[in-house]
């Protein structure tokens, strides 16, 4: 099966310094690949390159066909593509502060496929519902527990069905239960076809949940 | 030493700097002051105060002796000791040439604009006829801009003393000046000295000088240097001689609460006028400075130089400064009505206090917020207007809300371009009324009852939209 992700010896340097060394991977659909690393290894860079949220130096990323190249960052609208085959959840979430749970997943959908605020709330209700934080819909992110924050942030992350989901440590603020939850999740969304790349310094819900486990240091060369 | 204020910003021929040096004063009440020290055996000294305020402080004892083209009023005469009137003056009609045809009397000036210097006989006789007659009376805080209002077009004819009205048409070069001086005067007033109420000792010498002067004849001399000298004079010196001081009649003003009550309508009416140009100002800056904050984070290099630069100027400058220059620097270019202008200078200079708050705000908004927005396919715009925008709205709502009081109170500042408000009025107020404790502390109620719902809002909004960033 082709892989939905490639990433082929991506290089990032900042001010002459490595950052990312001709880092290599691939995610099939259906995968939950674990990208492991210490703080600071640049797991989070690795990511922001593949959302195009920065440069890199060398290399080359393909994201379900769309390929992205060394050199500075394409204007937004070329990345369009990108956007719809790409999902980011951010550490720490980064839901809108200003907006209730449910139209955090429904700006994408009214504003850049331009559904009616109907369809929006409908589709966003089926998300919440399925990541089971339906009834915070009307809650705003700073009423929500971590959990829920993270859950609404995946339900945001999956608003425009992308193929391709990355996060970004997304157990730094759970318990073990709650860990074990978001496995589950996480697990759910590769059976319905999604490639799923996972930033963690986690090693135990790595090898939980994770099909293939990557570390920094050994993926190298 | 007899210290006498004046307002040497009036000019010739009452007080002026004189061009051969400017540290002295001449004019015709320069010389009257003098006339009187030496009768008082005392040498005369200046002491320069501005014209509306020389009764309240001849009142604090800043000098003995006030002497400017004071006029004699009822009020005047109830609250301080005012001497015996040396000079008479007619308040005549100024309108433009064209309009001499039509205009004979005030009554013919229905519907129009007729400028006059506040607090004064002239204001206090339009506001009185404004029912009447329909006349809209406009008051200036100088007696030289309504001359050239009057010219420009602004106004429709001005109302003030005979002598200010031919100093202006002098100035202006004569008959082809732009206005006309119609002859019939409106109505009569005299000049008189004032001084403190408890000073009613120095006024009775004062006043047997003054009797002296007449009757030597050095009154006459020095009208007639200043070429103000006309025949009314020997008829007003020749009743004063005949009568004894008393039967100059001193009427009685009314006072008290009937006074407060009939002046609320005009306080509210001022009120109204500084809540319009305060909100209006206020939209204007919120628009502009959303224009200026764009261009500035947003815009290429030379619309962010451009953008800088005006924040710059408009910050460092003086807003008296620019509300003189959209009023009357720009009257050759575009001619605004002063409310048009007031809202313009207002809020212009406000726009660029709101732009650095706007930049502040949307620069405060966290990065990730806005790359959780790229991620989802918005454009930079979209960015701005659903994430960006809101977001900074948060943090920009204490002070913006904080510049909405200020404004408010800034507002005062447009009194200079003819807008009456409430600061204006309360002036108006006091000066007929003699003190400023009851106009002041209504006026002090009136803003209050503006600022304080101001905050209570933004601090509700606050709660509502939670202080915590995200």
């Amino acid at each position: 099966m082709n892989p939905l992700l490639v990433i082929d010896r991506l290089c990032v340097r900042y001010d002459s310094r490595d950052v990312l060394q001709a880092l290599s991977l691939d995610v099939a659909p259906g995968e939950l690949v674990a990208l492991m690393a210490p703080s600071g290894a640049g797991k989070t860079t690795a990511l922001r390159a593949v959302a195009a949220l920065q440069s890199f130096d060398e290399g080359r990323i393909v994201v379900d066909g769309f390929a992205l190249i060394p050199g500075p960052l394409p204007p937004e609208s070329q990345l369009v593509p990108l956007r719809r085959r790409v999902g980011l959840v951010f550490q720490g979430h980064a839901l809108f502060e200003h907006l209730s749970a449910r139209d955090n997943v429904t700006l994408a959908l009214r504003h850049v496929l331009g559904k009616s605020r109907k369809d929006a709330d409908a589709i966003a209700e089926r998300l919440l519902d399925s990541l089971e934080v339906g009834a915070r819909a009307s809650a705003w992110p700073r009423q929500l527990s971590g959990g829920e924050a993270q859950r609404v942030a995946i339900a945001r992350a999956l608003a425009l069905d992308p193929p391709v989901v990355l996060m970004d440590e997304p157990t730094a603020a759970l318990d073990p239960a709650r860990r074990t939850a978001l496995g589950t999740t996480l697990r759910r969304l590769c059976k319905q076809g999604r490639g799923l790349l996972v930033a963690t310094h986690d090693a135990e819900f790595a090898r939980a949940h994770a099909d293939r486990v990557l570390t920094l240091g050994e993926v190298r060369g | 030493m007899l210290l006498w204020g004046g307002d040497a910003e009036g000019g010739a021929p009452f007080v002026e700097a004189d061009p051969a040096d400017p540290s002295q004063v001449r004019g015709f009440d320069v010389e009257v002051a003098g006339r009187i020290a030496r009768g008082l055996d005392r040498t005369s000294r200046f002491v320069q105060i501005q014209w509306s305020n020389i009764d309240q402080s001849v009142e604090r004892g800043d000098f003995m002796l006030g002497l400017s083209g004071v006029e004699d009023t009822p009020t005047r005469r109830a609250l301080h000791a005012v001497t015996l009137p040396y000079f008479e003056f007619r308040e005549v009609l100024a309108v433009r040439p064209a309009d001499t045809i039509r205009v004979h009397r005030l009554r013919d000036l229905r519907g129009r604009r007729v400028a006059t210097l506040g607090a004064t006989i002239a204001y206090d006789l339009l506001m009185r006829l404004r029912d009447s007659t329909g006349i809209i009376p406009i008051s200036y805080d100088d007696d030289v801009h309504p001359y050239g209002d009057l010219v420009a077009g602004r106004v429709d004819a001005v109302l003030l003393d005979h002598i200010i009205a031919q100093r202006a048409l002098r100035r202006r070069g004569g008959s082809g000046g732009g206005f006309v001086i119609l002859p019939q005067p409106v109505a009569v007033g005299r000049y008189v000295g004032v001084l403190a109420r408890a000073d009613s000792m120095l006024r009775d010498s004062v006043d047997a000088i003054l009797r002296e002067a007449m009757r030597d004849g050095s009154l006459e001399q020095i009208f007639r240097r200043w070429n103000v000298w006309d025949p009314s004079q020997s008829v007003l010196f020749d009743r004063v001689l005949r009568s004894g001081r008393s039967a100059m009649t001193t009427p009685v003003a009314t006072r008290g609460i009937a006074q407060i009550i009939a002046y609320l309508p005009s306080l509210a009416r001022a009120a109204v006028v500084t809540a319009l140009v305060s909100a209006l100002s206020m939209m204007l800056a919120v628009f502009v400075g959303l224009a200026l904050a764009s261009g500035r984070l947003y815009g290429s290099g030379w619309l962010r130089a451009l953008t800088a630069l005006y924040i710059e100027v408009i910050r460092g400058t003086p807003l008296l400064l620019q509300l003189f220059v959209i009023y009357y620097g720009l009257a050759g270019i575009v001619r605004l009505p002063a409310f048009l202008a007031a809202i313009l200078g207002l809020g212009l200079n406000y726009a660029a206090y709101e732009a650095e708050i706007y930049r502040g705000a949307l620069l405060a908004v966290p990065r990730a917020q806005l790359e959780a927005g790229r991620t989802l396919g918005l454009s930079e715009r979209q960015i701005l207007r659903l994430v960006r925008g809101p977001q900074a709205l948060r943090y920009a709502l204490a002070p913006m809300t904080n510049d909405f009081v200020a404004l408010l109170k800034d507002s005062a500042l447009v009194s200079v371009i003819t807008v009456v408000e409430l600061t204006k009025e309360t002036a108006i107020y006091a000066t007929n009324v003699g003190n400023w404790i009851v106009p002041g502390a209504l006026c002090a109620v009136v803003y209050l009852a503006m600022s304080l719902p101001l905050a209570r809002l933004a601090r509700r909004l606050e709660q509502r939209w939670g202080g915590r960033a995200a």
